[in-house]
C-alpha cells in the first residue's frame, strides 16, 4: 500500500522540495505542490514562474507522447582540459548524475498542437544551461534541421552565457548558432524564440536575441552583463525590475509576455500566422 | 561569461605595472611590468654608470655596452616564453599600440565616418575609410583611448550597443561598394551600464554575429590587444581571424574566472593559464587563423615595427581573399563557423578519449605566414600550430 504512493509523493520525484506543501520562493505563501505542479510549476498565490527542467518543459509545451529526440549522444570534449577546483570533466559527469541527462540542451521534433515542429529546451538545472560546444552543436543541429524539413524551430533559452570550462571553444558557439540562424533566415524560416529565467550573457547576445518573433516568461530575467557587474561599474544601486522581462518588453526587445498556461496556444497561433 | 572583466577597478589596462622612475634609456619606454624586474634591475646599473660617468668623468663606457647587450637578451629571453598571465599583462599594457595607433601606421588615408544614424557615436568603436596596399578597405576597432580624457570619453574601449550598430553600418556601407572590411579587436568587454541594457546590447551583438556571417564582402578581424568575451566577438566574425602574438582572446576575463569558479580573484594566475587565451592555444584549439609576430619585447616596444607587421599581414591576407569570388567566399565562411568546437558523437569516443588524451579536432589550416614574413621567430610561432 506504501510502495505505489511514495512514487507519485512530490518528495520523491527529482527536483521537487520534500513536503506535500511548500513554500512559494518568491511570495512564500505555502502552497501545494500537487497543485502548483498542476499549474505547470505557477505559483497558485503570486503567479511566480519557477524554473523547470527541460524534460517537464518539453512535457508542457509538446502534445503528448510526440516529442523525438536528436542528437542524445553528444558529450563535451573537455577541449581545454580545464581544471578549476575541480576538473571539468568530474563537474559534467555531476551534473550528469544529478539531471539524468548528458547535456544542457535538449532538441528534437514534436508537436505543438498538432503542428510539427523542430525544438530546443535548455536546461537550466545543468551547469546553469551554460553553452558549451555541445549545446552550439546541438542547437545548430536544430537548426539545420529545420532547414532541411522546412519546419518552425522553437528554442526555449535560459542560460547563464557561454561555458567558462571550454573557454574561447564556447565563445564562438555563439558565431555558430548565429550563422546558421542567418542561413534560416535566408531560407525564410520560422524562428520562435522562448525567454525563460534567465537568459543572459553569452545566449542572450547570439540565438536568444534573433527570433522572428520572441516571447518570453513573466518576470524572467532576460540581459547581457551580471547585474553585479554592472551595479559594481556604475557604483549604483540598480533600478527596481531592471533586466526582467518586462523591461525588455517596455524597451522594445521582446514581442509579447507569455504566461506558462498559454505557451502552447501563444506559439500555435505565431506558426499559424506565418504559414508554415 | 558576465563580463567580469569590465568592473571599476578593471579600468586601468596597466594593472601590474610597476610605476619605475627610470628614464627612457633609448629602447622605447619607461615602466616595466613585474615580471621585467630582471630589466629594470639591468637599467638601474647603467643609469648609475652613466651618471658616474657624467659626473666625475670615468670610463664605464665598455661596461654599459655590455650591460645593454645583457638587457636585450635578457628581454628576448623574457619574451620568448610568456606565461598566460604575462601575456594578459603585456596585452593591457599602457604603452600597448591601440587601434589608432594601426589606423596611423599601418593604413592611409583614414577618413573617419561618424554615429549609428539611432541614437549617437560610440567613441568606444571608431571606423572609416581607409587605404592599405592596394586595397580601399573599410576599417573598424576598438578604441581604448590615450590619455584619462579619451579613456573617459570611449569608456576605455567597452562599446554600447550604438558602437556595434555602427560597425554593421559600415560594414553594410563596404558591402555595398565592394570594400572588404578591416576589424581591429581591443577590448574588456561590452560596457555593462544600465544604458547599455536598456538600449539593447545583447540584440546589437548578435545581431552583428549573424550579419558579419554572411556579409558578401571580405572580412579579416584581428585581435591587437585585449580580446573580452562578446564585445570582442561583436566585431569578430570573419573570413580570416587573426591576432598579435602577445594578444589574448577569451570568454571571460581572468579575474572574472578566478571570482567564479576560485571563488577569489586572487586566482587569476591559475584561470589565466586554464582559459588558454593565448594566441598560440587558440590555433592549435582552431579558434584563430593565423599569428603576427611582434617585435621583441612586444609591440610597445617598437609600435613601428607592429605596425608594419600588421600592414603586411592584412595586404597579403586582402590579396588571397579577394581571389575567391564573393558567395564562395561567404559559404566557406559559414563552413568555417560550422567546424569549431569538437564533441563526441558515439558513445564509444569517451572510452577511446580515455585512453588517448586529446581527441577529435578538426583539421588545421596550414598558415603560409612563415613564407610571408620569412623569419624564424614567426616560422617557429606559426610551426606550432601547422605542425599539429
Amino acid at each position: 500500500m506504501d510502495e505505489p504512493r511514495k512514487a507519485t509523493r512530490p518528495e520523491d520525484r527529482p527536483g521537487v522540495p520534500p513536503g506535500l506543501w511548500t513554500r512559494c520562493d518568491k511570495c512564500e505563501h505555502m502552497v501545494y505542490e500537487k497543485e502548483v505542479v498542476e499549474k505547470l510549476h505557477v505559483c497558485p498565490e503570486c503567479g511566480h514562474h519557477r524554473r523547470v527542467d527541460a524534460r517537464t518543459r518539453i512535457e508542457q509545451i509538446c502534445d503528448p507522447g510526440t516529442f523525438e529526440e536528436f542528437d542524445k549522444d553528444l558529450r563535451s570534449t573537455d577541449p581545454l582540459n580545464f581544471t578549476d577546483r575541480i576538473p571539468y570533466i568530474e563537474r559534467l559527469q555531476r551534473e550528469q548524475e544529478k539531471t539524468g541527462e548528458t547535456e544542457a540542451v535538449i532538441t528534437g521534433r514534436g508537436f505543438i498542437r498538432g503542428r510539427a515542429t523542430i525544438l530546443g529546451v535548455m536546461n537550466p538545472n545543468f551547469i546553469m544551461a551554460s553553452m558549451g560546444a555541445v549545446v552550439g552543436e546541438k542547437i545548430t543541429r536544430a537548426i539545420e534541421r529545420a532547414i532541411e524539413e522546412n519546419l518552425p524551430l522553437v528554442i526555449v533559452t535560459a542560460s547563464g552565457g557561454a561555458r567558462m570550462q571550454e573557454g574561447m571553444v564556447s565563445l564562438v558557439q555563439m558565431a555558430k548558432t548565429s550563422a546558421a540562424l542567418a542561413r534560416l533566415d535566408d531560407a525564410g524560416g520560422l524562428y520562435v524564440v522562448v525567454a525563460t529565467d534567465p537568459t543572459t550573457a553569452g545566449v542572450a547576445a547570439s540565438f536568444a536575441s534573433l527570433g522572428d518573433v520572441i516571447l518570453a516568461e513573466p518576470k524572467a530575467m532576460i540581459g547581457f552583463a551580471g547585474p553585479r557587474v554592472i551595479a559594481n561599474t556604475i557604483n549604483a544601486e540598480l533600478p527596481e525590475g531592471f533586466q526582467t522581462a518586462e523591461f525588455m518588453l517596455e524597451h522594445g526587445f521582446i514581442d509579447r509576455i507569455v504566461p506558462r498556461a498559454d505557451l502552447r496556444r501563444e506559439i500555435a497561433r505565431i506558426i499559424d500566422y506565418c504559414g508554415k | 561569461m558576465n563580463d567580469g572583466s569590465t568592473t571599476a577597478s578593471a579600468v586601468s589596462p596597466a594593472r601590474g605595472t610597476s610605476a619605475s622612475s627610470a628614464i627612457n634609456n633609448g629602447n622605447g619606454f619607461g615602466a616595466y611590468l613585474e615580471f621585467e624586474k630582471p630589466l629594470q634591475r639591468i637599467q638601474i646599473d647603467i643609469e648609475e654608470m652613466e651618471r658616474d660617468q657624467n659626473e666625475t668623468g670615468r670610463d664605464h663606457s665598455q661596461d654599459i655596452a655590455q650591460q645593454r647587450s645583457r638587457w636585450k637578451a635578457t628581454l628576448k629571453r623574457l619574451y620568448s616564453n610568456l606565461t598566460p598571465w604575462e601575456t594578459v599583462l603585456v596585452a593591457r599594457h599602457a604603452k600597448r599600440p591601440l587601434s589608432v595607433d594601426y589606423v596611423k601606421g599601418a593604413f592611409r588615408d583614414f577618413c573617419e565616418l561618424h554615429g549609428d544614424r539611432t541614437f549617437m557615436d560610440d567613441h568606444a568603436i571608431s571606423g572609416g575609410f581607409a587605404r592599405i596596399g592596394s586595397h580601399r578597405v573599410i576599417v573598424i576597432g576598438h578604441n581604448k583611448g590615450k590619455d584619462i580624457k579619451e579613456r573617459m570619453s570611449c569608456n576605455f574601449g567597452c562599446a554600447h550597443p550604438e558602437g556595434y550598430r555602427k560597425a554593421l553600418r559600415l560594414m553594410r556601407l563596404a558591402e555595398k561598394y565592394s570594400l572588404p572590411v578591416v576589424c581591429m579587436i581591443d577590448t574588456q568587454g561590452a560596457y555593462p551600464g544600465i544604458g547599455a541594457e536598456e538600449r539593447g546590447i545583447a540584440y546589437a551583438i548578435a545581431v552583428n554575429l549573424m550579419e558579419m556571417s554572411r556579409l558578401k564582402t571580405p572580412i579579416v578581424s584581428i585581435v591587437i590587444g585585449e580580446g573580452g568575451s562578446g564585445g570582442a566577438l561583436g566585431i569578430g566574425v570573419a573570413d580570416r581571424v587573426a591576432m598579435l602574438q602577445h594578444a589574448f582572446y577569451s570568454v571571460i576575463s581572468p579575474e572574472g574566472c578566478a571570482a567564479i569558479l576560485w571563488k577569489t580573484a586572487e586566482q587569476r594566475k591559475h584561470a589565466a593559464e586554464a582559459l588558454r587565451l593565448t594566441s598560440k592555444d587558440l590555433q592549435q584549439l582552431n579558434v584563430i587563423d593565423d599569428i603576427i609576430p611582434e617585435p621583441v619585447g612586444g609591440a610597445h616596444r617598437d609600435p613601428e615595427a607592429a605596425a608594419a607587421n600588421l600592414e603586411k599581414y592584412i595586404v597579403s591576407t586582402l590579396d588571397e581573399l579577394k581571389r575567391t569570388k564573393v558567395d564562395a567566399l561567404v559559404a566557406r565562411r559559414q563552413k568555417r563557423l560550422r567546424t569549431i568546437g569538437g564533441f563526441f558523437e558515439d558513445p564509444g569516443d569517451i572510452v577511446r578519449a580515455s585512453e588517448k588524451k586529446r581527441p577529435r579536432q578538426t583539421t588545421h589550416r596550414v598558415s603560409r605566414l612563415a613564407e610571408r614574413f620569412g623569419s624564424r621567430e614567426s616560422s617557429k610561432i606559426i610551426g606550432t600550430g601547422a605542425t599539429r
